[in-house]
């Protein structure tokens, strides 16, 4: 009977080794860990081990909240994937440190006809994709009907080219040929593109993701294991990823390496950029302090720790923060109650307090340091100013006002808020922002997750809403269209028609003439801010702690966010 | 006990099929689509995008689909890790989360089981006070901050050990310990229960008055006896590691299921929720066929084939 018993005990011991065993096998068999013990160790212990000796090694050690979901760039809808395909593919023009889009894989600046309808671009000859083929007209005109292509399932493709690109909005909803859209190689190195009309900001969506070229033979012949692993794709950006395989053993780590047949590479100055993925700040923070990684994102808990350190720097994003109004609410659709909501919350509080990561107080609809004028260059933000301030007498009267003409001293309202622990600290202070200074207010908040937040959202279901947007090309449409009231994306029911008719002018009439359609976008703001049809709350930044020694990092407002292409280390 | 067996695999996939049924059902009542750029697709582009993976259709009819590429093994493939096949993502996740969780297992309650000896043995004395105090804050410290800050004194404060990622056995060392503090903890206290009451029965005073020595009558009569409930709760307890390892994985980052797992339900990633939930759900069944077959083999009174059944 004991033997028995024994021979359980055995049996379990063997058992576990033999996993242990399959584990380690596998993992020096992909020989992409690094770290057991092989040849090159650099994976994730150079760091530790050589951060000090080595000085000016040209390696960047990063890590990344989550997987990368794609690396097929016409699937491609997240930070992550941008990033990646920012630093390992190239299109036809890449955002300088200054936002201006510079020629990458085309020779020179676009030529466009006179309706601003037809560009022309030529391209570089001496680009190649990672097989050695060159890069050419074709493999821009292959990806971009792939993107608008309704058999593709592409999120994005539709949404960065209809009403862009010529039949791009029909092509998508499959009532016209896919070979009609209008892009067009003229010759192995000049791309002719049609716009379904003209576009000002075409330019820069150029260098957005989805307008990345892609390889025919290359795809078609890995058919659905195309971009699945490191291994089946191409690459003609600066960097070529290897080791990056989501369902591989060491799916955590990936490692970017400099691609020498890259037609800039003498600009590029990073050996390596090892990424692994890491969901827990403080880990991110152990692992920083230990000289493992040289960035590590922060949330409020640390700022007060590190914050006037030399390693922490905070970075503004172009990402806006706002209360959404349903105008169909009886009590919202009182302007002067939307006008005391909006000025009674302490927004500098909420950043300096509950944030605490460098977010700035906003005041309009659209961010600072995303567009300029085209004639002074001055920023939209600056131009507008602050169009809602906090002021907490000024919105007592507004609500004394209100109560009046609705006739009644209580108003219940609803407010639909995020789930992560943040969003809820940030509603708590709202809600407790609002009772307290408006009197006979009730604020009734509902915490739900995001996918839930967004149903409810698109139904209409809330009264107020917490909610943000980020830009997705350089325009101040990338944020104004969505108010008028023929916007799929207008849910919360406004209808301002001097607001409609400034925003479609701008984006029609006045759509070749950049400084009055700039304008209108300006007077537009204005009108919606007049309104109060929304609460501005805030403009994100994050903190991190950014080792000194890493330089030349460029911050992108929109696709990826950074751009490690001219990064470099100096001790 | 082959009989017995197959007759518990067939419940088993009974089991199963029912599980799915209900996960899927479940599910599909989730708000929102596993579309990953909501916010910003238009209404009638994502009606093209359903129609295109048939989430357009009625829900019956997604679900004999459903069950019938199952049936055929087909776990579909992910939304949200575009086009990557589900089952070579739970093919990459499992043996990790499986190497993790059968280590913490089977150290914690080897541990467990040594300290729970030596505290009923050393009934009343230092030892016993020392066990339980250890114990107890096993089970009250929750492993995420035992984990919090082994990362912080091993890791960061003395450089001892990796402070993350998966593969090397040094990297395996704080995960695992994280892990096994609970069932450490857990059994320790059943154990030492049990033997303090097994070793002051008759029968244990008879054995004792007919001369076996003391180490057999440990060993050999009263431990056996005392480990019929500790295999009781190591089928809760393997549930609860579970969803520990969803935490320690993430605080260490370990590149196991837990984060398929809450990804995919967050996001509405229909083929991984379902390939994950199916996965726990087997692992599940599987664990409790062991502890009944475990049963037999420590106490030969609880007999498997059940007579004439």
């Amino acid at each position: 009977m004991k033997k028995k018993s024994l021979l359980l005990l055995i049996l379990g011991l063997v058992m576990s080794m033999f996993l242990v065993a399959c584990g380690g096998d596998d993992t020096s068999d992909s020989d992409n860990s690094g770290n057991d013990g092989g040849s090159d160790s650099e994976q994730d212990d150079s760091g530790s081990d050589d951060a000090g000796s080595a000085s000016g090694e040209q390696v960047l050690n990063l890590i990344e909240a989550s997987q990368i979901p794609t690396m097929d760039s016409v699937m491609a809808t997240d930070a992550v994937a941008f990033q990646w395909l920012n630093e390992t593919m190239e299109g036809l023009y890449r955002l300088d440190e200054n936002t201006t889009p510079v020629p990458a894989i085309a020779d020179g600046d676009p030529v466009v006809s006179e309706d601003g309808l037809e560009w022309t671009v030529t391209l570089r000859e001496d680009a190649v994709w990672s097989n050695s083929d060159p890069v050419t007209a074709h493999d821009f005109v292959f990806a971009w009907r792939r993107a608008v292509n309704p058999e593709t399932g592409s999120e994005y493709g539709p949404f960065m080219m209809n009403g862009v690109l010529k039949n791009a909005e029909a092509i998508s909803n499959g009532e016209a040929e896919v070979d009609t859209l209008g892009v067009e190689a003229t010759s192995d190195y000049e791309l002719k593109i049609t716009l379904e009309k003209p576009v000002p900001y075409f330019h820069s969506l150029l260098t957005f993701g989805t307008y990345l070229p892609q390889n025919e033979a290359f795809v078609t012949e890995k058919g659905s294991d195309y971009a699945l692993n490191s291994e089946n794709l191409l690459y003609n950006g600066p960097f070529v990823l290897t080791e990056w395989n989501p369902t591989g053993e060491n799916a955590n780590q990936w490692t970017l390496v400099k691609n020498e047949d890259y037609w800039d590479k003498d600009n590029v100055k990073l050996e390596n950029i090892n990424v692994s993925i890491v969901k827990e700040t403080s880990t991110g923070v152990n692992l920083y302090n230990t000289g493992e990684i040289d960035r590590a994102g922060l949330s409020a808990e640390y700022v007060a720790q590190y914050a006037g350190t030399e390693d922490y720097r905070t970075l503004g994003e172009a990402v806006l923060f706002y209360l959404k109004f349903n105008h169909d609410n009886e009590f919202l659709s009182n302007i002067n109650v939307r006008k005391a909501i909006a000025m009674t919350i302490g927004k500098q509080g909420l950043v300096d307090v509950i944030l605490a990561n460098g977010s700035l107080v906003s005041n309009g609809a659209v961010p600072s340091s995303f567009t300029s004028h085209p004639d002074t260059g001055e920023d939209f933000r600056e131009i507008n100013g602050d169009l809602i301030v906090e002021d907490k007498e000024a919105a007592k009267e507004y609500w004394a006002t209100a109560l009046e003409e609705l006739g009644t001293d209580t108003v219940e309202l609803g407010y639909l808020g995020g789930d992560s622990e943040v969003a809820q600290e940030m509603d708590a202070y709202i809600k407790n922002q609002l009772e307290g200074n408006l009197e006979g207010l009730t604020v009734e908040v509902t915490s739900v997750p995001f996918e839930e937040r967004i149903s409810r959202d698109e139904n209409s279901e809330y009264d107020i809403q917490n909610s943000g947007w980020g830009p997705d090309y350089l325009d101040p449409s990338t944020w104004l269209n969505m108010w008028t009231s023929d916007s799929p994306y207008m849910t919360m029911n406004y209808n301002n028609e001097e607001y409609d008719t400034l925003v479609h002018e701008a984006n029609n009439e006045l759509i070749t003439d950049l400084t009055a359609r700039y304008e209108n976008f300006l007077e537009a703001e204005k009108v919606l801010m007049e309104d109060a049809a929304i609460a501005p709350l805030y403009q994100r930044s994050r903190a991190y702690l950014w080792r000194p020694s890493v330089k030349g990092v460029i911050s992108n407002p929109m696709g990826a966010d950074f751009t490690y292409k001219y990064a470099y280390i100096e001790e | 006990m082959g009989k017995y067996i197959a007759k518990r695999a067939g419940y088993m996939l009974i089991t199963l099929f029912i599980i799915a049924t209900f996960s899927f059902i479940l599910m599909k009542l989730l708000p929102g689509s596993p579309l990953t750029a909501e916010q910003k697709v238009t209404a009638a582009q994502r009606a093209i995008i359903e129609a295109k993976y048939g989430l357009d259709q009625p829900i019956l009819i997604q679900y004999f689909k459903y069950i019938g590429n199952l049936v055929q093994g087909d776990l579909g493939v992910s939304f949200q890790l575009k086009n990557q096949p589900v089952t070579s993502i739970l093919m990459a996740g499992v043996p990790v989360s499986a190497q993790l969780g059968i280590w913490a297992l089977f150290i914690g309650t080897f541990f467990g089981m040594l300290l729970g000896l030596l505290a009923s043995i050393k009934h009343n004395t230092i030892f016993d006070y020392g066990a339980n105090i250890v114990s107890v804050l096993g089970i009250s410290i929750p492993s995420f901050i035992f984990a919090g800050l082994l990362q912080y004194f091993v890791g960061v404060k003395w450089g001892l050990l990796p402070i993350a990622f998966w593969g090397t056995p040094e990297q395996m060392i704080m995960p695992i310990i994280s892990l096994s503090i609970f069932p450490m903890a857990i059994s320790s206290r059943f154990l030492r229960t049990e033997m303090i009451e097994v070793l002051g029965s008759d029968y244990m005073v008879t054995a004792k008055a007919k001369g076996v020595s003391n180490f057999a009558l440990i060993f050999k009569h009263a431990l056996r006896n005392a480990l019929i409930p500790l295999i009781t709760v190591m089928g809760p307890m393997a549930v609860s590691l579970m969803t520990g390892t969803l935490v320690i994985e993430q605080i260490f980052s370990v590149p196991g299921l837990g984060e398929q797992f809450t990804r995919g339900v967050l996001t509405n990633d229909y083929s991984i929720i379902m390939g994950t939930t199916l996965f726990f759900a087997f692992f599940f069944i599987l664990v409790i066929l062991i502890i009944d077959l475990l049963y037999g083999i420590v106490d030969p009174r609880i007999r498997l084939a059940g007579g004439d059944d």
